[in-house]
């Protein structure tokens, strides 16, 4: 049965090589978008009995990751309309050769490390680190603060997945923790953004450089 | 019962600061809730604290030690900030009051959270609740510093995360019962798998490392501390950090009863070695008076992930030193923040003869240098010492001579800068700032500070020294 | 005996009959979704029969090469055609390692039709050529790779034994990283959407199109119909990784294999009209994503 849950964490590491080499910001807005409701149903299909609770964990998660916050950085998006072009620091081949790169090392890495037998897959954590690489990646080779931010979303998603690992042996504390985490981030984040917006009239983190020594 | 009281009633306090709507009225909540907290929390030093919650909640000695600081502390910075806010009228405060009172209840739970998820949502709370008042100032420069912090530290937050996971994989992987309640880690400590261990340990000390502030995830402090008002720097150099190291302590002991003792030691000493000199090298030639004393808060924190790492007397000295630090860094930093108030600047190009206009602030930030630089007879000599003498019976002698070699250069570069900023002629006075005078809630608590400082130098109280053993003997735990 | 005669004769059939049907099906697609009624599905054919029957202009300028083109590119695909077993069933012609003749097929109608492109001595072409080209090394790289994950998971470097094997009951993750990578190369090979437009008209965008601007006549029919065929037969292929479903009955499983191929075409054309074509700088960021997905899926398989 563990192809079900290869198949989407295989469409997880593919929306990551995606993520690094798309231009277009609002591409890389539905991308996480779309990985994030992926993940939210990871546990739908680990969980051997499927209780109510679990679907509103589910439920939530997908409202989350996959509506709210979207539409929060595409709101960041239309209120500074200039350039809607992704800006990196190092170019789009390069930082997609490190994601493959990254991957294939936390594949092998990953054959190393102690595993729990318990029904689960094995590409849970290559999945887990390569996403949470992404993030890395995102996060510091972008110029642009909703990237910035993207990037610290898809960092999250690969926790996410690692805790994916723990769902049956700590049940909901996983979900609810990085939920927490996410939201109230990402609501803060949000509320500073907007401040940036009208500081600097523009989301571009190169602007950011009066504190230095 | 005592301890959810204690984590309610900031957050009763919090909800209430925001009901009132007088932006003059609000700020007396603070030494209230303080004041109620700081009582909360003298009782509980007194009573033995079982765990209550099913082990989620409960008191452990490192825990109390943090607790009487960061409760010392808030409420310095309680007092202080009614004087602060009288000069800073023209900004309304409904959101820095609740987020200091949310600050607040997060310390307190994480001093008490016995439960690695319950430890993380203190720590995530104090985190997200600083960000609104680095932003008090509304300026471009404050809005840099913020987003700053908040990446930083929300990577270091999520890493921090990652690493509890690690943490109960490694008992998971080893086929054992998951927990994450403290106790029963160390317990089960020796039958997990040390590999997911040691990643755990290395993914929370970087994740509480980045709010602690130690090198090379340090990089917000400078900016975060010198643009926000000088209470919320007291808060964050003297109570954040010592949280932080307080979560260090608690994952480190788990490790140590893994048999990782050698391995986090060398983390830790690597570590606290590498924020010292960082330290040491920006200190030098800066200019900024706030951002000195960050560069200098990274130095301590190096001091105290050294002490840590050395472990036995060092541990003993070093839980001195977040205690000593903690105070006198927020005495520092109520200082400087007087001088900012009234000389409209933080740079030493613009400021001079801080003694002279104010007698009082100048002088008690020149006494703060001396003190956290380790000159006696303040507290910070003491725990140097103890730290130093530790080092050196377990024959570190490299470790020892860069330490003092380190001590030095952090003496001298502070030296310039403070001694810059308090002698020399002081300039007229700028029309545009509102004149800054110190009055008695300002200066109320900067004395309080050196008082206890001084004290502490001269002689340790007996309940302190009994605490400081008892959290020295409680990070001993056999593999 | 006989079902194998008549594999052969079905397959032979197909190959030759129905590639034109697979463009005439992704622009009915497109024309779906853009709101038109659309070409009839047969008119690729129609136009190929008209092409055949009118006279031909060529430059003075142009050798042997320029003709000799489009036959040996039709010829070659042709031949990589009966190598490649459709649906369930042989291929014609199978031996071991046919799988790199396989791939240097493509490589020669490429080499012919390159040459050609410069043989004319218009800049319009050159560029065309320069691009094809440059663009091939990469593309030819993630097919390689993305053929490798199969070979490795199959044992075999045949293509027949190869695509037979069960290689995705259920679908492993190497095969669906492979999968993914050997779509976007199909795309890029038959320079669709995301890498070039067929239907545009303006040089300087051009990739394939403006290789094949001074062709006409039976030339450009023989081009089109050779350019329909390739996308078949890679069609066929990629059929193998994405439903690799069978029924066991001899005439079901040749109509399963036709459905399928127009449903690919089907989604081929969804793809086209609900993406953008790349900018040209990115197209190799898309190539080199197809190599490192391949690549990836080897890094699975081999742990």
């Amino acid at each position: 049965m563990h192809w079900l849950i290869d198949t989407p964490l295989v469409l997880v590491m593919l929306l990551n090589l995606f993520m690094l080499g798309v231009s277009r910001m609002r591409s890389l807005i539905y991308s996480a978008a779309v990985q994030g409701v992926v993940l939210s149903l990871l546990p739908l299909l680990l969980e051997k009995q499927i209780g109510a609770m679990i679907i509103v964990v589910a439920v939530v998660t997908v409202a989350i990751k996959g509506v709210l916050i979207p539409q929060m950085l595409h709101k960041a998006l239309l209120d500074v309309q200039i350039k809607r072009e992704v800006e990196p620091l190092i170019g789009f081949l390069p930082t997609m050769l490190m994601g493959a790169l990254g991957t294939a090392l936390s594949i092998a890495f990953a054959a190393y490390l102690p595993m729990t037998q318990a029904g689960s897959s094995t590409l849970i954590i290559p999945a887990s680190f390569s996403t949470m690489l992404t993030g890395f990646l995102l996060l510091t080779t972008r110029y642009k603060a909703i990237t910035q931010v993207i990037g610290y979303l898809i960092l999250e998603n690969g926790i996410y997945i690692f805790g994916v690992l723990l769902l049956t042996a700590v049940p909901f504390l996983v979900e609810m923790g990085i939920l927490l985490d996410l939201y109230v981030g990402i609501f803060v984040v949000s509320i500073i953004l907007n401040h940036i917006t009208k500081a600097f009239s523009s989301l571009d983190t190169r602007r950011l450089t009066a504190l230095k020594e | 019962m005592l301890l959810p009281v204690l984590i309610f009633i900031p957050i009763l306090a919090a909800i209430a600061a925001a009901a009132i709507t007088s932006n003059v009225l609000r700020p007396w909540i603070m030494p209230v809730a303080a004041g109620l907290h700081f009582a909360g929390t003298l009782a509980v030093m007194n009573v033995n604290t079982a765990p209550i919650w099913g082990g989620w909640v409960g008191m452990d000695p490192p825990g109390k030690l943090v607790l009487l600081l960061i409760s010392t502390l808030f409420l310095i910075c309680a007092i202080y900030i009614v004087g602060y806010l009288r000069y800073r009228t023209e900004r309304s405060n409904r959101v820095l009051i609740p987020c200091l009172l949310i600050f607040a209840a997060g310390a307190t739970l994480v001093t008490c959270a016995q439960q690695l998820g319950l430890m993380w949502i203190g720590v995530e709370t104090t985190a997200l609740s600083t960000a609104p008042m680095i932003y008090f100032n509304r300026t471009p420069r404050s809005v840099e510093a913020t987003w700053k912090y908040l990446m930083l530290s929300s990577v270091g937050i999520a890493l921090a995360l990652l690493g509890s996971f690690f943490l109960v994989y490694a008992s998971l992987a080893n086929h054992q019962h998951a927990t994450l309640i403290f106790s029963h880690l160390v317990r089960h400590a020796g039958a997990a798998n040390a590999l997911w261990l040691k990643m755990a340990f290395v993914f929370l000390l970087i994740g509480y490392g980045t709010k602690m502030g130690l090198a090379p995830v340090h990089t917000w402090k400078p900016d975060a501390y010198g643009e926000a008002p000088g209470v919320i720097g007291a808060l964050l150099a003297g109570g954040l950090t010592s949280l932080a190291f307080l979560a260090i302590l608690r994952v480190d002991r788990v490790c140590i009863a893994g048999g990782l003792q050698s391995y986090t030691s060398h983390l830790l000493i690597g570590m606290g070695l590498l924020s010292m000199i960082v330290a040491a090298v920006f200190v030098l030639g800066q200019k900024d008076i706030k951002r000195m004393l960050a560069y200098s808060s990274v130095e301590q924190m190096g001091i105290l992930a050294l002490g840590a790492g050395i472990g036995g007397p060092a541990l003993y000295g070093s839980l001195l030193q977040m205690i000593n630090n903690g105070l006198a860094k927020g005495m520092l930093f109520l200082a400087a923040g007087n001088i900012h108030r009234s000389y409209g600047s933080k740079n030493i190009d613009e400021v001079h003869g801080a003694m002279r206009r104010l007698p009082l602030s100048g002088t008690i930030f020149m006494l703060g240098f001396l003190a956290i630089a380790g000159s006696p007879p303040f507290g910070p000599f003491v725990s140097v010492f103890t730290i130093l003498n530790a080092i050196f019976a377990r024959h570190f002698f490299f470790i020892c001579g860069l330490f003092l070699f380190l001590l030095l250069i952090v003496f001298v570069g502070m030296g310039r800068t403070v001694l810059a900023t308090v002698f020399g002629k002081t300039l007229p006075r700028k029309r545009s700032i509102n004149a800054y005078h110190d009055g008695l809630m300002t200066s109320l608590p900067l004395m309080l500070s050196l008082l206890l400082i001084l004290i502490l130098g001269v002689h340790i109280p007996s309940f302190l020294t009994h605490m400081l053993r008892q959290a020295e003997a409680f990070m001993q735990v056999q593999p | 005996m006989l079902n194998d005669v008549m594999t052969i004769a079905i397959h032979i059939g197909l190959l030759l009959f129905m590639p034109p049907l697979l463009p005439g099906v992704i622009n009915r697609t497109k024309a779906v979704f853009a709101g038109r009624k659309g070409p009839p599905l047969l008119q690729p054919y129609f136009d190929i029969c008209k092409l055949f029957h009118k006279g031909m202009v060529i430059s003075e300028s142009t050798t042997w090469v320029f003709l000799a083109a489009p036959v040996v590119a039709l010829a070659a695909t042709l031949l990589a055609g009966l190598l490649l077993p459709f649906g369930p069933f042989a291929a014609p012609i199978h031996f071991t390692g046919d799988l790199i003749l396989f791939v240097y097929l493509f490589g020669l109608a490429r080499f012919f039709t390159t040459s050609a492109a410069l043989d004319t001595g218009s800049s319009f072409e050159g560029m065309g050529a320069a691009r094809e080209v440059a663009f091939a090394c990469l593309s030819e790289t993630a097919f390689l790779l993305g053929l490798l994950v199969l070979v490795r998971l199959s044992g075999s470097v045949s293509l027949t034994p190869m695509l037979l094997s069960p290689l995705a009951h259920p679908p492993e993750a190497p095969v669906l990283m492979a999968a993914a990578g050997l779509f976007i190369v199909l795309l890029a090979e038959n320079l669709r959407i995301p890498v070039d437009d067929p239907n545009t008209h303006l040089e300087l965008t051009m990739i394939h199109e403006a290789m094949v601007l001074d062709n006409s006549g039976p030339l450009l029919g023989l081009v089109h119909y050779g350019s329909a065929m390739k996308l078949f037969v890679l069609s066929a292929l990629a059929l193998h990784l994405f439903v690799p479903f069978q029924i066991g009955i001899f005439g079901a499983d040749w109509g399963l294999f036709v459905i399928e191929m127009i449903a690919m075409a089907a989604v081929i054309g969804i793809v086209e009209s609900t993406m953008a074509r790349l900018q040209m700088r990115h197209v190799p960021t898309l190539l080199m994503a197809a190599g490192l997905l391949n690549g990836i899926g080897f890094v699975l398989m081999v742990r």
